[in-house]
């Protein structure tokens, strides 16, 4: 009843408060992980596939510095990045010997035991949020009638017509079923049930007193620097789609995508899709 | 018109917004950082943390073990390279062979054992992964006495809580020292290891006796452990907080994770 009445003024409910609640807090909470994590990973800027991995093996995977420049190294590709990674200057102008500059870091300066702390206690609002999420997702129909990808949609034409829409910037329900057009379901499915769980499974494989209590963990990943690697991976992914989140957000009438994942109302009367936004 | 300017200063008042919350974001990260009560509050996690790995595993469930062809071919060094004490430097010339672990504090029978003493204990043999608190790992082959059956000979009060080892190192001008509980004290893979890869335990890697506990980070596994000391109470070590790490680095003292 109450959303055909907001149609008829021009808006619709589209976001449940669980999910608002979840967007923001997962929001700040990831945000916290992701900088806690890079200090981290600063500790020991590299990354090796197996069971096991130091500075006498062989890294598939390394940001470092030569003295006097920054690099990152994948394999045998390395490229120079001063100033951004491997080596960088702080905001006092002072070189820094370190992968990740400190305004990607928390804390800013070099301090394990404090990012550490950081991201061992917010990891729990990130797991539990996420299960939160998921369940009283499956219970008030978001994944079913949100998420789920109908048979219709799966058909070529379908997603084709889906991405040229997205290649000129033509966003929205394209299917008239749900809020969320395909390539939306898409990524919301790989990050909510793929990205993020792997995240939270790959971090409690590196744990030694997780691999005595749960030791199938590291069967699943490979040995505990393969979860390591795969732990950095799927963060960089997450940040990636949060890059491409973001400018979608911008790109399709910021205003009222930010209302309705605050208020939960978005306006329907303007198509194509708030226009005038864009400018 | 008036809707476009208002769109526009609502617009500007979000970058506003948005780059004032980034700002915020890491200024306020740094100030939390610093703040005791915040500290503290984090410090209740790692406590959870502790409960949570305790509450999921039965106190002697092992840690992995792995097989011969899965040893590092080089295990790192790091920490110490050597005892420092000039009491160690002296057993060093003459290869440990008037060496003695003492073992003291609440026992009812503080003792003291040598390297041919221990080797005539029955012995455990594990490979086993060890990980530095910076990321990195490295796997070898460990062989030592386990901690449990020293304890027992000593017998270990029922009051203590705590298992101290004193180590020859001096870290920086500080000397080394580590301690677990008891849970971890007489756990099956809780060793004090005097071999590894199948050698006589060489002096970068701890000799003569180094702690193997499994299940925790690599600064947990002191070397050159030269007495040890049962306890129920950790504040009078040193800094306080049960380990060189702990004290020097405020590094939690449970290294679970």
């Amino acid at each position: 009843m109450d959303a055909r009445q907001d149609m008829k003024q021009g808006a619709a409910k589209r976001h449940r408060l669980s999910t608002r609640i979840w967007h923001w807090l997962n929001a700040c909470v990831a945000t916290i992980l992701l900088m806690s994590g890079l200090m981290i990973f600063n500790a020991h800027p590299q990354l090796y596939w197996g069971d096991f991995g130091s500075r006498e093996d062989y890294a598939w995977l390394q940001i470092d510095d030569t003295r006097t420049t920054g690099f990152v190294r994948i394999g045998n590709t390395s490229v120079e990045t001063t100033g951004v990674l491997g080596l960088s200057l702080d905001a006092k102008e002072n070189v820094r010997r370190v992968a990740f500059p400190g305004w990607a870091t928390i804390p800013t300066g070099y301090d394990l035991a404090a990012a550490r702390r950081w991201h061992f206690a917010f990891a729990w609002f990130f797991a539990f949020g996420l299960t939160a999420f998921m369940l009283i997702s499956l219970v008030n129909g978001h994944i079913r009638k949100d998420l789920h990808v109908r048979r219709a949609e799966w058909s070529p034409r379908a997603l084709w017509r889906a991405i040229k829409n997205h290649a000129q910037l033509r966003f929205g329900d394209d299917n008239g079923l749900s809020h969320y057009n395909i390539l939306q379901k898409f990524s919301y499915i790989g990050v909510i049930f793929l990205l993020l769980p792997l995240l939270i499974l790959t971090g409690i494989t590196m744990s030694p007193a997780m691999n005595a209590a749960w030791p199938w963990l590291l069967d699943i990943f490979g040995g505990r620097q393969s979860a390591r690697s795969l732990h950095f991976i799927a963060a960089a992914l997450l940040t990636l789609f949060v890059i491409v989140h973001l400018i979608m957000v911008l790109l399709s009438g910021p205003i009222n995508g930010i209302r309705s994942m605050v208020t939960g109302r978005h306006v329907t009367k303007s198509k194509p899709e708030a226009a005038g936004d864009l400018a | 018109m008036t809707d476009g300017r208002k769109l526009l200063r609502r617009r500007e008042l979000l970058r506003g917004a948005t780059l004032g919350s980034g700002a915020l974001i890491l200024g306020g990260c740094d100030a939390m950082n610093e703040n005791a009560t915040f500290r503290s509050a984090l410090r209740g996690a790692e406590r959870l943390n502790q409960l949570t790995h305790r509450s999921l595993a039965d106190r002697a469930t092992l840690a992995p073990e792995f097989a011969l062809s899965d040893i590092s071919p080089i295990f790192k060094t790091n920490g110490s390279l050597t005892g420092t004490s000039t009491e160690y430097l002296a057993h060093l010339q003459t290869n440990f062979a008037n060496w003695r672990l003492r073992i003291d504090g609440m026992v009812a029978n503080p003792m003291d054992i040598g390297l041919d003493g221990l080797r005539a204990m029955p012995a455990r043999t594990q490979i086993t992964r060890h990980d530095c608190v910076e990321g990195w790992s490295a796997i070898a082959q460990w062989q030592g006495t386990p901690l449990r059956l020293l304890l027992q000979q000593a017998q270990l009060s029922p009051r203590a809580k705590y298992i101290v080892f004193h180590c020859a190192d001096n870290y920086g001008a500080r000397p080394y020292y580590e301690s677990i509980d008891l849970i971890d004290a007489f756990h099956p893979q809780t060793i004090l290891a005097w071999g590894m890869n199948g050698e006589t335990l060489p002096v970068k890697y701890g000799a003569p006796v180094r702690l193997r506990v499994e299940r925790q980070l690599g600064y947990k596994q002191a070397k050159y452990v030269m007495r040890i000391e049962a306890t129920d109470d950790l504040s009078k070590f040193h800094g306080g907080k049960g380990g060189y790490w702990e004290d020097v680095g405020d590094y939690e003292w449970y290294a679970g994770i």
